[in-house]
């Protein structure tokens, strides 16, 4: 965190001058463990089995929160008799399907309790179809109903906390040690860390970043946190949390208003061909009417998003336009993306601040890829590598490639920058920062805004006499937005439609203040229901700048928070099932017995007059079917899942398995890797055997890629500025003595580092900082690489980049890419040239008798044939 | 050069300004004197955020005759207090670095080189595309005959560094022409 958020560390930094114990977990030795109490390092993605033993610690030494675990977390809850476990399963949950190598999540589901007529609705059929998470938003597939069977002693069997306890109960401290290389002492450190500072009277918070998500199951690193958060009682509550690290200006806010391939604005889903046909089917998947909590309210935010963008267009008749929406067939994910570019299926690609030539992961397929477009629009501030792989990218350099032979047209447009225009980011805790413009953009640059509005407005000229049924959308988009002299719409009143609004009626076009305001029916639009109150009262929220020494700790008048100004999610719960604060200590929000409402330091996330005690009515939905205790109100039954009963495609509960390139063999489990993971089978992205596989010897070292502090992601915005370049000039591999002496490397020498998709060269930087570990019985040295630099003549400095080292295997919940974990052999010296180059990388493949099957194999443990029909049709 | 005379003596300069370390007044040469802040030039100082990490540190940005002359920390910002760490104490030269292209260039196929290009033609050759590959790759059906309304012809890939309003527009355009493929660095 000092690292890469360094002015967010000061907070750290104030904790420990109070007496908080920091403790960092990390591969790598940086500037936060140089100040923190104490620095372990582990595995690279070994997580699972770290956090896993230390669920098992708190559950053997019963060291849970119990009050809160028995009132807010569905620990009580029972599930499916259907239901088998990991442990009796070598490591695969029950539903697997070998073939397809998916699951199918309908055993993991809540047993069901009473009639199951009531449950009758449409679009709250039982999911029994393979999981797919891009049909999900945030809230994953809903739950037919709230009203799940209990035990509320914790000892049935099949009880969420009888199924933990089982789950976890061979994640030990030795096996900690075995798997992470993390000795029993430092362990125990971190296991009387954790535990003695929850409870009442104190709290722990995990922090993390992409050091948890970049994996092949990165997803369940994060929900392995979770689980143990939440029996400690640290979420909801002031010091607590898992606080996601987010890594850029407003990587928050391009998910909450996507740019992604399976969200709409706000976590809904985009819809998915044959699931989501009508309206009704599709806020239906999204939360039934008849769970609990404010998902049941989706079809209010969807009709408003519709209002927003087709206006009049859209009406009760056509189902608020809802057919204008396209469709998706599956994940159409930017490696999926880069696939089509390479069979030739995509015509033309546009690069808007991003630069993936050096950024993504398998940098080679990045750049053939971009070689096979008709066109690429590249908008950035300087000439990235993106831009020019053409001229001087590594593949002209081997030739591969040709410049002569090359038909993409490319269009470099500038970009203004963020003291250019004005506009909002939504940094790391959703908070909404408005930015106002300091300067005009000099020559050609122009904002994103000015960009696709006047490409909006030029599309919708070219089919403005058209009849064809699929231009409707373009020409029905309310695309109006007031320009001021240079061209540049107004981004405040994209703001306001974002925020929402009235449709008719006497208040109409006055902005809604709350998301509770919209409607199914038309009477309102907005463009993202969580940022709804963002214009509350006409006034720009996100501008408000009342210092922070004017303010309290929570600084509720600077900027504006999603949801509602919340500054904590979930603060329900940071309070006693009865509304009193667990201690004076940790006080956020109570209930005011007097007043009959809930009050305190923050915007209280839960129905303001729902009193403690109320219980909740069986035939409720939605947000009225919440009880007094029911804190997480985007729960489809008010709890925190320590068990996922759905939304998750690779298991309710988190599992450790080994990267899909690893130097050990899976110590808990015979299956070898998550057997969910998505594939990318290819001769240009081929992975190197694994453990006891033949040919792991000949990349026998793992490497993780990370960021420097003076760096940012692949380099457009730091290569190209003096200042930057000059403090971190070099592309380095980071190494312990032992390995350097083991290698024959030298400090400020050259190392070759070889994966099975390329060889890297980098100057060799041996410090104490890297140590070599011991796990699964052998000695284990990680490489360290920092991916920052890429291969051009533009930047003020250039180096080999570390992504093309890495190949690309998926996690299947979020198709995010295994970055932090995989192997390699490292050689003195600078690496051959052209051909040569082609010709080492192939020799090394050769060697280890990789094919395109090779770590390809998802199912490694032998699993029985299904034995329980789950109403397959077709 | 001002005239030496023994009431300039450094001792008695420190007795008369009272600088009794010796580090103030007593010794600030005439340079230092006429030295101020760059800011003191500004026309205009406006408030924003740091467009590097997610931590979102408050930035003040001085301009003078519509142009960047100085960018530091937002004393009044309650996250970051007035400090930036290098990247954002940098943010300067992103506005003003000469490694910057400010100029629309284009690159023909099969081209060894870039052409300098006029804007307005450049957006209209985009509109063309983007229009022209909509039409070819269109699907009306998946290959079970569910409607999918879409193409598969254009792509986006985003960096973290777009305004909301701004991710608002591509979506929605892109929505609207039927293209999903819209991607973010949110997922890398």
């Amino acid at each position: 965190m000092a690292e890469c958020h360094p002015v967010g560390f000061q907070w750290v930094t104030e904790a420990q001058q109070r007496g908080a114990r920091v403790i960092h977990i990390d591969p790598r030795f940086t500037r936060t463990s140089a100040v923190a109490d104490k620095h372990v390092a582990l595995r690279a993605g070994s997580d699972i089995v770290l956090l896993g033993a230390l669920i098992n610690y708190v559950l053997s030494n019963d060291l849970h929160f119990d009050e809160y675990v028995r009132h807010y977390t569905n620990a009580a809850t029972i599930v499916s008799e259907d239901y088998q476990d990991t442990e009796d399963l070598n490591g695969l949950f029950s539903g697997y399907d070998p073939q397809k190598g998916t699951y199918d999540a309908t055993s993991w589901s809540y047993a069901s309790r009473g009639d199951e007529e009531k449950v009758e609705e449409p679009g709250t059929e039982p999911e029994s179809d393979v999981a797919e998470p891009d049909e999900y938003g945030a809230g994953g597939p809903s739950l037919r109903h709230a009203d799940v069977e209990r035990d509320d002693s914790l000892q049935d069997p099949r009880s969420v906390f009888q199924l933990l306890k089982r789950h976890y109960r061979r994640y030990t401290p030795e096996m900690v040690e075995e798997t992470c290389g993390i000795s029993a002492e430092d362990f125990h450190h971190l296991a009387e860390s954790i535990t003695k500072n929850s409870g009442r009277e104190r709290t722990t918070a995990f922090c993390y970043a992409v050091g948890w998500t970049q994996h092949a199951q990165g997803a369940q690193f994060i929900r392995t946190a979770a689980v143990l958060q939440l029996l400690l009682g640290n979420m909801g509550r002031p010091g607590g949390g898992i606080v996601a690290l987010r890594g850029h200006a407003t990587i928050q806010g391009s998910t909450d208003i996507p740019t992604l391939f399976n969200l709409l604005p706000g976590y809904l889903p985009m819809p998915e061909a044959g699931q989501h046909d009508s309206l009704e089917d599709f806020t239906g998947a999204i939360g039934s009417k008849l769970q609990k909590g404010f998902w049941a309210n989706a079809d209010a935010y969807t009709v408003s998003l519709l209002k927003a963008w087709f206006g009049d267009a859209a009406h009760a008749g056509n189902d608020y336009a809802f057919e204008y929406l396209p469709r998706l067939t599956g994940a159409h994910g930017t490696y999926q993306t880069v696939e089509r570019m390479l069979r030739d299926e995509l015509d033309g690609y546009f690069l808007v601040g991003q630069n993936p030539a050096v950024g993504s992961a398998n940098g080679k397929m990045q750049r053939m890829g971009m070689s096979h477009l008709k066109w690429l629009v590249v908008r950035d501030f300087s000439l990235i590598e993106s831009a020019t792989w053409w001229k001087d990218g590594p593949e002209i350099e081997s030739g591969e490639l040709r410049t002569e032979d090359i038909d993409t047209e490319v269009f470099f447009m500038p970009a203004a920058n963020h003291t250019e225009k004005a506009g909002s980011f939504t940094q790391t805790q959703r908070l909404v920062q408005w930015r106002h413009q300091a300067v005009t953009p000099p020559d050609d640059a122009q904002s994103e805004l000015e960009f696709f509005h006047e490409l909006g407005r030029r599309i919708r000229a070219r089919v403005a006499d058209s009849s064809d049924p699929r231009d409707r959308p373009l020409l029905d988009l309310t695309w109006d937005y007031p320009t001021d002299e240079h061209g540049e719409p107004d981004p405040e009143s994209v703001l306001r439609e974002i925020n929402g609004y009235y449709v008719d009626g006497p208040d109409a076009g006055t902005p809604l203040s709350a998301f509770t305001q919209m409607r199914a029916d038309g009477s309102t639009a907005g463009g993202c229901w969580i940022y709804t109150g963002i214009f509350a009262d006409g006034v720009n929220q996100a501008a408000r700048r009342r210092p922070g020494h004017e303010q309290d700790e929570t600084a509720a008048e600077w900027a504006w928070a999603w949801p509602a100004n919340r500054r904590i999610l979930y603060n329900r719960a940071s309070a006693d099932p009865e509304g009193r604060p667990w201690s004076e200590r940790k006080k956020h929000i109570w209930w005011d017995q007097e007043n009959g409402r809930w009050t305190g330091r923050d915007v209280p996330d839960f129905p303001e007059t729902l009193a403690p005690g109320t219980k909740s009515h069986p035939d409720a939905g939605g947000p009225d079917a919440l009880a007094g205790d029911d804190p997480f109100i985007m729960q489809a039954d008010g709890k925190g899942w320590l068990f996922a009963p759905n939304g998750l495609v690779d298991g309710p509960m988190p599992t450790h398995y080994e990267p899909p390139e690893s130097p050990i063999s899976n110590p808990l489990y015979a299956q070898q890797s998550n057997p969910a993971r998505i594939t990318l089978p290819r001769s240009d992205n081929l992975l190197a055997p694994s453990a006891a596989q033949h040919g792991s010897e000949v990349y026998p070292h793992v490497f993780t890629t990370y960021r420097l502090t003076e760096h940012h992601t692949a380099g457009g915005m730091s290569r190209f500025l003096p200042y930057l370049s000059e403090l971190q000039p070099e592309m380095f591999c980071e190494v312990s003595p032992e390995f350097a002496e083991l290698v024959g490397i030298e400090n400020y020498g050259w190392a070759t580092i070889i994966s099975p998709r390329s060889a890297i060269e980098a100057r060799v930087l041996v410090t104490d900082r890297v140590r070599a570990l011991t796990a699964g019985g052998r000695r284990i040295h990680q490489v360290g690489l920092p991916y920052h630099w890429g291969t051009g003549t533009d930047a003020v400095v250039e180096g080999d980049a570390a992504n093309d080292l890495l190949g690309i295997t998926l996690d299947p919940n979020v198709q995010i890419q295994g970055s932090k974990a995989a192997q390699c052999d490292v050689i003195p010296g600078r690496r051959p040239r052209g051909q040569a180059l082609l010709d080492l990388v192939e020799n090394y493949r050769k060697r280890a008798g990789i094919t395109v099957d090779t770590g390809n194999q998802k199912l490694t443990a032998p699993y029985p044939e299904p034995q329980t029909t789950t109403s397959e049709e077709d | 050069m001002a005239r030496i005379t023994p009431l300039e003596w450094p001792v008695l300069r420190q007795l008369r300004s009272r600088d009794s370390t010796g580090r103030g007044a007593a010794v600030t040469s005439r340079k230092t004197r006429r030295t101020a802040p760059r800011t003191d030039d500004a026309d205009t100082v406006v408030q924003s955020i740091c467009p590097y990490c997610a931590v979102g540190c408050g930035q003040k940005v001085f301009a003078k005759d519509d142009r960047v002359i100085h960018i530091e920390g937002d004393p009044d910002s309650p996250i970051s207090r007035g400090r930036l760490c290098p990247k954002g104490a940098a943010s300067e030269q992103l506005v003003n670095s000469s490694g910057r292209q400010t100029t629309v260039l284009y690159r023909a196929p099969r081209s060894h080189d870039w052409e300098e290009f006029d804007r307005d033609r450049a957006l209209d050759m985009i509109a063309d595309r983007f229009v022209e590959a909509r039409r070819r790759h269109w699907e009306d059906e998946d290959e079970h005959g569910n409607p999918v309304n879409r193409t598969m012809g254009v792509a986006s890939l985003g960096g973290a560094t777009i305004d909301n309003e701004e991710n608002y527009l591509i979506k929605k355009l892109f929505s609207a022409a039927g293209a999903v493929q819209i991607e973010n660095q949110a997922r890398i």
